[in-house]
């Protein structure tokens, strides 16, 4: 079930590449839209037979390369299942979105049917290769994204840097599985095997550099302060859609890693390093909120919220990694937290970039200072941007604020001073929105020359529909939670169950 | 003693095509020397059928009163090193059809595969020189194939290295006899570890010298991008995949199977020797405008990749797998990127490949396969072997040299990248003339290389079981 949901876009892929004759863009697209429609059918199935307190499920494990020590393993539980289904809502959004898309459709639409494929897959494996295969990929099709269908030449820098970075960060954790892979015995790439049998336990230097290599591939991808640099220009030179995918599902990757590798393979490097993990995640915290803060351009300064965002699910499994002053419960509610927050940061950050693609699309530019007054204008663009921007620093009723809740009470008890400072950051986001909201959306109307004497045009039906099911869903999280921290909330205490041991 | 010939078919058949291939070649009228690209194939097929029934029906042995070994890494080798000649013979044929000594250039690859399957099997220093000549003078001429400036240059310098460190290698042999009484690796490895140290040292040394010229390895390198860029494309891909095989391999057995037991502390020079290479030709590469030169550069920078499993190779049991599944993969795919620039041959510069996936999205695709698999990018084959060979590394306690290993890995990528980025750009588009096509064979040749590539790294699994065995003494 799970090798259907995540091969079916790459086989339509194929057969699109492989089709002897073009066939209209059109075409193309709907095809696209009517696979990511029926991928996430086919994940809400998976859902709907989901035992919440079942561990891991619908697991499918087959010989693949047994002299490498390598297998196709892949399965869901708690922690895996709501990105999964986060990784086919948002291909169904960007798809959505894309509807009007006119540069060289078919590649397009392959690229990221290809990228669905690779980012579930991810997700579900269940074998340190098969994770590997699946992380490297989505950098190489990431790459794709932002060098073809960026804006100009800047572009194909970004997406250089881009992958540079990312590539030097997937080596450094393919190093780190090397090192668990020589540790087991037999040797083996299993994840679950390899949770079972723990094998760098008691082995100090060797399991902290182990942990070392690991952190810091993930956190290249993650991205956390110091190793964010490739961030913000990928983003902002990448299409809308790419920049959605970017951080809506890719960003994810890495702390998606670390709840499902270096948290239960390296338990006992993980609780003694727990407070220099606390520290990156705080760091980034602020400073990706500080720097957001000074930005002039829009989708730069989304890119840096990430950051922030993204440090607050470090500080949460740092915390959870801390046994003392504290109680099983409370790590859990932060490794919970920890999780929601990646869903929630996929659909608030997913809308934004979004809707920054609107933005782009009508005044050719994303720099603040060119708008003023769009409220005038454009009310149903200020409207769904303004919901957005309150979702994205977390007020009440959304699910940003569900999940930093969580994130901030299970990691006070025992981080109690890191905790403090990560608190402002949320202070400093807020801040930052409502500047932006201020400058751009209200004041005297203003626009960029760029746009034709016709006036501007308001949201689209294809643009509207996405955003606004987007930030539904992440309302629906934060008013009725519960559907969703069931799944999580055994999956957590099974890993803090994992890291205590 | 053993004589029996139907161990060496392969060889055989190889040696027995060339020889009717020159005879024949005399008598046929140019536009029928196609003939002998059939045989040659042919002789190629036989070779591979002759080689997985052996496989399948005999156990390892040695023959000629043990001087050459038909072992796992035999098999494998033979395998490779065939399946490469016919993927070669495949793009030479538009480049060389109706030349006027069209049967001459099969006849000398012939030879040369032949010597490079006889370097695969030494298992005594006389052969290893006797195939090493065998392997090398056939290449010499190839080089210089075109008889143009370029090619008379590069034909010049392949043949002094080679003659100068032909030479190194005999007297390393010289000297390995007078330390150990003899030139069986299995009588070696008994007399060695009591041989005075630095008579084994210098002639390890020596003999070395010899295979490093064969595998373009630091500081025997001089040679690669000078040919590469002077001969003919397919020959650049020839000697840029085929001698590597053959040096690295008996490079392998030679360490592996004569010098367990010395006390000479090789492994730590096959770690600084690899080191060097994959650090050298990365860095070289960098700025590299010519398709070829940068293709040259980046088989430096694999051999030193290659070099790190015969720096563990006494000391991980990863080793030998590793260094034959790297080996098969690394051929396949660089002959894919060959492929493509023999498909392509007005486009010499990264610059004439500009806005190539519009006009060619076959070959772009398989350069993006190639070249992304060079760097090690999953699914291909070469990230398989990548991971096999920095395992052993590790395992071997060399985990210092696996992380320069990766690091020169991402340096790669970025020249890489600087090939593949010009591909896609959508202004500024090279004109059509530079991306002229050269004939079905050559691209035929690059599809089936890229997908070759990436099927070795999904079902990696068939080679690796292949290359899972002992070596005979």
């Amino acid at each position: 079930m799970l090798s259907v949901v995540t091969f079916l876009p790459l086989l339509v892929c194929a057969a699109l590449l492989f089709l002897p004759r073009p066939l209209p863009d059109r075409v193309y697209l709907w095809t696209w839209i009517a696979t990511a429609a029926a991928d996430l059918a086919l994940v809400v199935v998976v859902w709907a037979g989901f035992d919440t307190g079942g561990g891991m499920q619908y697991e499918q494990r087959v010989r693949w390369i047994p002299s490498a020590g390598v297998g196709y393993h892949v399965g869901v539980d708690g922690l895996s299942l709501p990105l999964v289904a986060l990784t086919c809502l948002l291909f169904l959004a960007v798809a959505v979105y894309s509807l009007r898309e006119s540069r060289r459709v078919r590649s397009y639409v392959c690229l990221f049917l290809f990228l669905q494929t690779v980012s579930t897959g991810l997700f579900v494996a269940l074998d340190l290769i098969l994770f590997f295969v699946f992380f490297d990929l989505s950098i190489v099709g990431m790459f794709f994204v932002i060098a073809g269908w960026g804006h100009g030449e800047r572009a194909r820098a970004a997406a250089l840097k881009f992958f540079l970075y990312t590539f030097v960060g997937s080596l450094a954790l393919l190093l780190g599985f090397i090192g668990l892979y020589l540790a087991a015995d037999p040797h083996t790439f299993d994840i679950t095997d390899l949770t079972r049998t723990n094998p760098l336990a008691g082995s100090g230097l060797y399991a902290g550099l182990v942990l070392l290599a690991i952190g810091v591939g993930l956190a290249v991808k993650t991205p956390t302060v110091p190793f964010h640099t490739w961030l913000p220009p990928a983003h902002t030179d990448a299409p809308a859609a790419g920049s959605a995918i970017l951080a809506g599902v890719l960003l994810k990757m890495g702390t998606y890693g670390i709840v499902r590798i270096a948290m239960p393979l390296l338990p006992g490097s993980w609780r003694r390093y727990a407070l220099a993990i606390v520290v990156v995640g705080v760091v980034s915290v602020v400073y990706g909120a500080l720097v957001a803060l000074a930005q002039t351009d829009v989708k730069r300064m989304i890119a840096y919220t990430s950051v922030n965002h993204m440090g607050y699910i470090v500080l949460a499994v740092g915390a959870s990694g801390t046994l003392a002053g504290t109680d099983a419960q409370a790590r859990s509610l932060a490794v919970t937290g920890a999780v929601t927050q990646m869903v929630s940061h996929g659909l608030i950050t997913g809308a934004l970039f979004l809707l920054t693609g609107v933005l782009y699309d009508r005044g050719g530019t994303n720099a603040m200072d060119a708008y003023s007054g769009l409220a005038d204008r454009i009310p149903r663009f200020a409207a769904v941007t303004t919901v957005a921007a309150f979702a994205g620093f977390g007020i009440p009723g959304f699910s940003g604020f569900i999940a930093e809740f969580q994130i901030f009470t299970g990691s006070l008890a025992s981080r109690p001073a890191a905790t403090a400072v990560a608190v402002t950051g949320i202070l400093i986001t807020a801040a930052l929105f409502l500047t932006a909201l201020r400058r751009m959306l209200l004041g005297a109307p203003r626009l960029p020359g760029t746009i034709p004497t016709g006036g501007v045009a308001d949201l689209h039906r294809h643009e509207a529909l996405p955003t606004v099911a987007l930030l539904a869903l992440a309302l629906v999280i934060g008013i009725l939670p519960r559907w969703l921290l069931d799944v999580i909330e055994p999956a957590s205490s099974t890993l803090t169950g994992l890291v205590a041991r | 003693m053993n004589e029996d010939l139907t161990a060496l078919i392969p060889e055989l058949a190889l040696l027995g095509a060339a020889v009717i291939g020159l005879l024949a070649g005399s008598w046929l009228p140019r536009r029928r020397q196609w003939v002998i690209a059939v045989l040659a194939a042919a002789a190629c097929a036989a070779g591979l059928v002759a080689t997985a029934v052996t496989e399948a029906t005999t156990r390892e042995r040695t023959v000629f009163s043990h001087a050459f070994a038909v072992d796992t890494a035999t098999f494998v080798g033979r395998l490779v090193v065939l399946a490469v000649l016919l993927l070669v013979i495949g793009m030479s044929v538009e480049s060389v059809r109706s030349h006027r000594r069209e049967s001459e250039y099969w006849v000398l690859l012939l030879m040369t595969g032949a010597g490079t399957l006889a370097l695969i099997g030494a298992n005594d220093l006389l052969m290893l020189f006797a195939a090493y000549l065998l392997a090398s003078i056939p290449a010499y001429a190839l080089a210089g194939f075109a008889k143009d400036a370029p090619g008379t240059e590069a034909a010049l310098k392949y043949y002094l290295m080679g003659a100068l460190l032909g030479t190194v290698l005999l007297a390393g042999t010289a000297l390995l006899y007078a330390a150990g009484h003899g030139t069986l690796y299995r009588d070696l490895k008994a007399a060695l570890p009591a041989a005075p140290y630095g008579l084994v040292a210098v002639g390890l040394v020596a003999v070395l010298a010899g295979l490093l010229f064969k595998s373009g390895a630091v500081p025997a390198h001089f040679w690669v991008p000078d040919v590469t860029d002077g001969a003919p494309t397919p020959v650049a891909a020839y000697v840029t995949t085929l001698p590597k095989i053959g040096g690295l391999i008996a490079g392998y057995r030679l360490l592996h199977q004569a010098l367990p037991g010395s006390d000479v502390n090789w492994p730590l020079l096959l770690a600084i020797l690899a080191a060097a290479t994959m650090t050298l030709g990365n860095l070289a590469a960098f700025f590299q405008t010519s398709v070829k030169r940068l293709l040259a550069y980046s088989t430096i920078g694999q051999v030193g990749y290659l070099l790190m499993a015969l720096a563990v190779a006494t000391r991980s049991d990863l080793a030998q797998q590793s260094l034959l599944f790297y080996l098969s993969a690394y051929a396949v795919t660089n002959l894919g990127a060959f492929a493509v620039v023999t498909q392509l041959p007005r486009a010499r510069t990264l610059d004439d490949y500009r806005g190539l996936a519009r006009r060619r999205p076959g070959l772009a695709a398989v350069l993006v396969v190639c070249l992304l698999g060079l760097v090690g990018t999953p699914p291909t084959g070469v990230f398989l072997g990548k991971l096999e060979i920095f395992s052993a590394t590790i395992d071997g306690g060399y985990t210092w040299l696996a992380a320069l290993a990766v690091a020169n890995t991402v340096a790669s990528l970025f020249y890489y990248l600087r090939w593949l980025a010009p591909l896609f750009t959508t202004d500024d588009v090279a004109p059509a003339a530079t991306q002229a096509p050269q004939g079905r064979w050559a691209a035929a040749t690059a599809y089936a290389a890229a997908a070759l590539s990436v099927a070795l790294g999904i079902a990696g699994q068939a080679v690796l079981t292949l290359a899972d065995g002992p070596l005979v003494p």
